[in-house]
C-alpha cells in the first residue's frame, strides 16, 4: 500500500497545474452547462465576465454609489417631465414591472426596481442606472393588452441589465471619479473632497441624462434591450410578440421629427426585424379574458 | 484496492488546489450588496422569501445552482440567493469603523457611504435647486410582496416556463 502511493510532491505538483487552468476550466464547464441546458446563455455570459479580471471601468462603482446616480438621473428626468399622478395605473405597472425584474438576471439592485408613468404625449421611455424606469402615456397608448404592455417595461429592464446608463458615462470622468473617491479621506458636508466629489457626480448625470434623453444609446444597444426583453417576457410566461404588436402600434403613433422615441430608437419596422432574425414568428397574441380586463380597466382610458 | 488508491488521490488533489489557490477560490463567505436582500426558499423568483437580509451583512455559502446561491444563516435558516445581490468584498457600514477608512480602497473590502454617497446627494441638490426628488422619493415606497405577485399572475393566467422561472 505505502509503495503503491505517489509520492506527495508530485500530487502537489498536479494540483497546482489544475487550479492554474481553472480559468479556461469555467470557460469550458459553462459551454458544456449551455450545451446541456443547465446553464442559459445569459446565465453563462455572467459567469464568464465574473471569470475575467475586470478593467477600469463604470462596473468600479459599487452598487450604492450606482443607486445615488439612478436617483439624480430620474430627478433630473422629472425636471422635463411631471409625474402621472394615478395610484392605481401606476401600482399596476409596479406589480408587472417587479415581478418582471424579479425574473430577471438581475434582480439584485441596491435599492430595488421601480415604475412611475409620465404625464406626456411623447412616446417614450427612460431607465436609470438602479433600476428607476419612466414610461410615458404617450407610450402607453401604444399597448393595446398587458403582454405589449410587460414588453415595454422588460425592453428597460434590459436596459438596466446591460448597464446602458452606465456605459454613456465617459471614460475620463470614470477616471477621475474612481480617483477622487479613492483618494476620499473623512469628509464632512461642505468641505473640499464634497465639493469635489458633487463636481464629477454632477458631469456623471449629465453624461448619462444627454446619453439617455436627448442623443440615446446605439442602435445595437436598442436591439439587445430588445432580445432581453423577449427572454424575459418568455420566463414570466408573456408572449413575446407582445413586443411585436407595440412596436406596430408604435410605427402608427410616431411623428417624424419627434423629439422621442422617433429620435433616440431605431424604427419600430427595424426593432420587429431584428426581433423576427431572433426566431420570433408572429401570431396574434392571445390573452385570456380576465387579464385584458384588468388591462383595460387600468389602461383603457390612458 | 486500485479504486481506493483513486479516490485518495481525488482527495488529497482538491486539498493541495484549495490550500494553494486560497481564500479567493474558496469564497465561502460572501456579504450582501444592496439595501434589502431577500432570501427565499427555492431557487426562484416564485420562492416564498424566508429571511431579509440588510446591506453589509455577511452570508456562508452552502451550494450554487444557475444563479443562485443557497446560503446559511445565523440561527440556522437556510435558503436561496440569488448572486446579483452578492459582492465577494467585505462590506464595511461607516458606523464604528473610522479605522477601515484608510484601508478600504484594497480589493477585499468596500466601504459603505464611500463616493457617491447620500451626502454627496445633498450638496447636488443644493446646487441644482431646479432638481425635485419628492417623487424618486414616493416612487421607492411603490413595493410589491412575492404573494401580490403570484395572485396578480396567477388572476391573469400568467404562468412562468417550467424550469425557467429563476
Ligand atoms: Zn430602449
Amino acid at each position: 500500500m505505502k509503495t503503491r502511493l505517489l509520492p506527495l510532491s508530485l500530487i502537489a505538483l498536479l494540483s497546482l497545474v489544475s487550479c492554474q487552468t481553472m480559468e479556461s476550466a469555467t470557460s469550458i464547464a459553462t459551454t458544456i452547462g449551455q450545451s446541456t441546458g443547465v446553464v442559459s446563455s445569459s446565465q453563462a455570459d455572467s459567469i464568464q465576465k465574473t471569470a475575467r479580471a475586470v478593467s477600469r471601468s463604470a462596473e468600479e462603482f459599487t452598487p450604492e454609489q450606482e443607486y445615488y446616480i439612478g436617483r439624480s438621473v430620474g430627478a433630473v428626468v422629472l425636471t422635463k417631465y411631471p409625474a402621472h399622478e394615478d395610484d392605481k395605473v401606476n401600482q399596476y405597472l409596479n406589480i408587472i414591472g417587479q415581478t418582471l425584474a424579479q425574473a430577471s438576471d438581475m434582480p439584485g439592485i441596491f435599492g430595488g426596481y421601480h415604475f412611475l408613468v409620465l404625464n406626456s404625449n411623447e412616446i417614450n421611455a427612460f431607465a436609470t442606472p438602479s433600476g428607476l424606469v419612466f414610461v410615458t402615456r404617450g407610450l402607453l397608448r401604444c399597448c393595446r393588452n398587458e403582454d405589449a404592455l410587460a414588453a415595454v417595461l422588460a425592453h428597460e429592464i434590459g436596459h438596466i441589465e446591460l448597464r446602458h446608463g452606465m456605459q454613456a458615462i465617459k471614460k475620463a470622468r470614470i477616471t477621475e471619479a474612481l480617483t477622487t473617491i479613492a483618494a476620499e479621506g473623512a469628509k464632512t458636508f461642505g468641505s473640499k473632497e464634497v465639493a469635489a466629489l458633487t463636481e464629477t457626480f454632477g458631469g456623471t448625470i449629465t453624461d448619462i441624462t444627454n446619453t439617455m434623453i436627448e442623443k440615446g444609446y446605439s442602435r445595437s444597444a436598442e436591439y439587445e434591450a430588445d432580445l432581453k426583453a423577449v427572454k424575459l417576457l418568455r420566463r414570466v410566461g408573456y408572449d413575446p410578440n407582445g413586443l411585436v404588436e407595440m412596436l406596430t402600434a408604435m410605427k402608427k403613433n410616431l411623428k417624424a421629427g419627434g423629439l422621442d422615441f422617433a429620435k433616440t430608437h431605431p424604427s419600430p419596422e427595424n426593432r420587429i426585424e431584428e426581433i423576427q432574425k431572433d426566431g420570433i414568428q408572429y401570431a396574434t397574441v392571445k390573452i385570456p379574458t380576465a387579464r385584458q380586463q384588468r388591462f383595460q380597466q387600468m389602461l383603457g382610458k390612458i | 484496492m486500485i479504486r481506493l488508491e483513486g479516490i485518495i488521490f481525488v482527495v488529497i488533489c482538491s486539498f493541495f488546489c484549495f490550500v494553494i489557490s486560497g481564500p479567493a477560490q474558496a469564497a465561502n463567505t460572501m456579504s450582501v450588496q444592496i439595501k434589502e436582500g431577500q432570501v427565499r426558499s427555492t431557487p426562484s423568483f416564485l420562492g416564498t422569501i424566508v429571511a431579509k437580509l440588510a446591506y453589509g451583512d455577511s452570508v456562508e455559502i452552502i451550494q450554487d445552482q444557475g444563479a443562485w446561491k443557497k446560503v446559511a444563516l445565523r440561527g440556522g435558516v437556510q435558503g436561496w440567493i440569488h448572486t446579483s445581490a452578492l459582492s465577494e468584498k467585505s462590506i464595511i457600514l461607516k458606523a464604528g469603523a473610522k479605522n477601515v477608512q484608510t484601508s478600504a480602497t484594497g480589493s477585499e473590502i468596500a466601504l459603505a457611504g464611500k463616493g457617491f454617497s447620500e451626502q454627496v446627494e445633498k450638496q447636488y441638490k443644493s446646487l441644482n435647486r431646479n432638481i425635485n426628488y419628492a417623487w424618486i422619493d414616493r416612487m421607492e415606497k411603490f413595493q410589491v410582496s412575492p404573494e401580490q405577485m403570484q395572485a396578480f399572475l396567477k388572476q391573469g393566467g400568467v404562468a412562468p416556463a417550467k424550469g425557467g422561472a429563476q
